[in-house]
Order: C-alpha cells, then structure tokens, then sequence
C-alpha cells in the first residue's frame, strides 16, 4: 500500500525541500519506490536540490492541464532505483492547480510507487491547501526558532483540522553548542510547545549546503545530518530507531575513539 | 543594571520558550490582549457585587488543560482574583 507524506513547515527556508529530497532519496536507497512531487509552482527548487533540473521537459502543471501523461512528466533520479521527480511549473502561479486535481493525479501515482513525498510551498494559502488535500499523513519541519515554531503550530492546527491521522515533527538545524549554553530551545522544549510525536532531529550542519551545490542529497552519508535523514527515512519506514543525543555533551572518550575512526 | 542583573540574566532560550507559550495561546484561540482586559473587566464588574476584590492584581489568562498531547489540548481561561473583604449578610 502506498503512503502519500506532505511535507510542509509553514514558515519558507526551514528546510522543507531538502527534507523532501533526503527522506525521499533516503527511501528509495531502501528499495522503495518513490515519487518526489514539487508543488511549489513558481518557485521550484525540489529540481536543483535533487541535481535533476537539465532534464525537465514536462511539469506538474503540464500533467494536470493533460498537455502530457504522467509518465512523460516523471524524472529518473540519477543515482537511485525507482526514484522518480515530478517537476513543478516555474512559470504559472499557485492557481494553476486546484485541490482536486491534485487528488486525482495523486490517486493515479499511488498504483506505481509505495511512498508519494509531497513538497510544499511556504504559507497557508492555495500552495499549501493543493499540497495537503491528497496527502495522508505529515512531516512537520521547523527550526528551534520563535518565529518557525509558531508558523509549525499554526500548520498543525491546519492539518488537525483537515483530520490528519499522522502528523510527525523534525527539528532542524539544531545547534547543540547553543542548546548547551542555554541560548536555544532544545529538541524536548520544540516537541513540549508543539506537542506532536517527534520522528527527527537535525543537526546544524554545512554538509547540508555543501551537497546542495552539488546537487546530491545527503541522506546515509557519515556525515551528522546524512545519519540523522538516514534515521528519519527508518522510522518514516515504521522502523523503531533511537534518537542521536546531540544535546549532550560529548564525553572524552568518544573524542579519543573519533580521532582512531578518521579515515 | 548591576552585577546582580549580570549574573540573573535570563538565557534566551527560557525567554523563547516563556514568549511562545504566551503567544500561542493567543493564536490558537485568536484572541487579542484588548479581548482579554474586556473580559476582564466583565468578570471584575459581576464578582463586585458579591465580595470586594483586589482588581488591580487580579490577572486572567488562556491555557492549555494539561500537557499530554493534541487531545487534552482544550484551552482554559484561569482568573486568580485575590478576594480583600467577603461581604457578609
């Protein structure tokens, strides 16, 4: 059976494109098969974050105006099996979709793949409403900033409206420098304001930006945010994987046992 | 401001968390400070009649029930208004 995950934020540049990209390339290096849906018309990005934006002939809009099947629209991952993109259109507005037809186009994608990753535009207007209306269950993003935090609850509050059975929450770009010296909210204080089920926490990491510019997710690398997207694909998966303490600090010894493990 | 101010500063991350609990409150029920000293007042006017009260310390706000979760989430107005004199019959 196929799942269809929405992920959204609320508030823009928190990370949501690059969650979609890890946890949907995370997924399919599983053997899963994925579709990577951008549904952010007019401001795509899920393209260049995946490296795949030299290949798009056909977009999301073009499908639904059935100016090409779905298929034609479809985008091979370079790298992954049974990963597929499906572009957005850079050159309509929000109100080329309706919620309907994105439901439909969905509903013909869940035959052919197992996950549906839905990436959302910021905000709460039409953008959003087409994101959610075919998706079943929610990856909520947020930083552990005020600002982020109190868009995520109002998304949240969306969603609960809109009768979401599942709605879990990442906790990106943690600092746990900060965190320790009591200069930002930890992971336990973002989870006791927004109180939904926490399925991932991200560190702060240039890695992140790195592999951005290149155009490759960084999902499963041994890098600290590679590790923490390879455990948020597990548990997405229904997989029970405990979480890394970044907020802890890191003891002698495994300082010492980290310079022996460098390669 | 003096050593004592220097060494009691608030870290800010306890600031975000006491502004956020305050301000998503009021978001989630959509209802603005102007409202709350309204309703306020209503309260202080009716409690009047039957006992005297301090109302210029009463305070009033919207909080959540309890902690466990979205289900026990519903919002509930406390109002600590401290009672001076119980007017006897």
């Amino acid at each position: 059976m196929s799942e269809v995950i929405v992920v959204t934020s609320g508030k823009g540049g928190v990370g949501k494109t690059t969650t979609s990209a890890n946890v949907g390339t995370g997924l399919a290096a599983m053997g899963k098969k994925v579709v990577l849906i951008d549904t952010d018309i007019g401001l795509r990005n899920l393209d260049v974050v995946m490296g795949l934006e030299n290949r798009i002939v056909y977009n999301l809009v073009d499908v639904v105006e059935n100016k090409c099947r779905i298929k034609q629209a479809l985008i091979k991952d370079k790298r992954h099996q049974g990963l597929y993109l499906m572009p957005s259109a850079q050159t309509k507005d929000k109100t080329a979709v309706s919620p309907e037809q994105m439901v439909r186009m969905i509903n013909q994608l869940r035959e052919n793949f197992d996950y549906i990753i839905l990436d959302c535009p910021a905000g709460i207007e039409q953008g959003f409403k087409n994101a959610i209306a075919g998706a079943d269950r929610a990856l909520v993003v947020t930083t552990p900033e005020v600002s982020a935090i109190r868009d995520a609850d109002r998304i949240i509050g969306l969603l609960e409206a809109n009768e979401f059975k599942q709605i879990d929450l990442i906790v990106n770009r943690l600092r746990p420098d900060m965190v320790r010296r009591g200069e930002m909210m930890s992971t336990e204080d973002v989870v006791d304001i927004l109180s939904i089920p926490l399925i991932g926490i991200v560190p702060d990491d240039e890695n992140v930006v790195i592999s951005t510019n290149q155009g490759e997710p960084l999902v499963g690398n041994n890098t600290l945010a590679g590790r923490a997207y390879q455990n948020i694909c597990y548990r997405v998966a229904g997989k029970e994987i405990p979480f890394i303490e970044f907020d802890k600090g890191i003891s002698f010894w495994t300082k010492v046992s980290g310079i022996f493990h460098k390669n | 401001m003096g050593m004592k101010h220097f060494f009691f500063r608030k870290k800010s991350r306890e600031i975000a968390k006491d502004r956020l609990k305050i301000l998503l409150i009021s978001d989630r029920v959509n209802c603005s400070p102007e409202m709350m000293e309204m309703i306020k007042n209503d309260i202080a006017k009716v409690i009047s009649k039957y006992m005297k009260i301090d109302t210029q310390t009463m305070e009033i706000q919207i909080s959540k029930k309890g902690n466990k979760g979205h289900d026990n989430k519903t919002p509930m107005l406390y109002a600590n208004i401290p009672i001076l004199d119980l007017y006897s019959k």
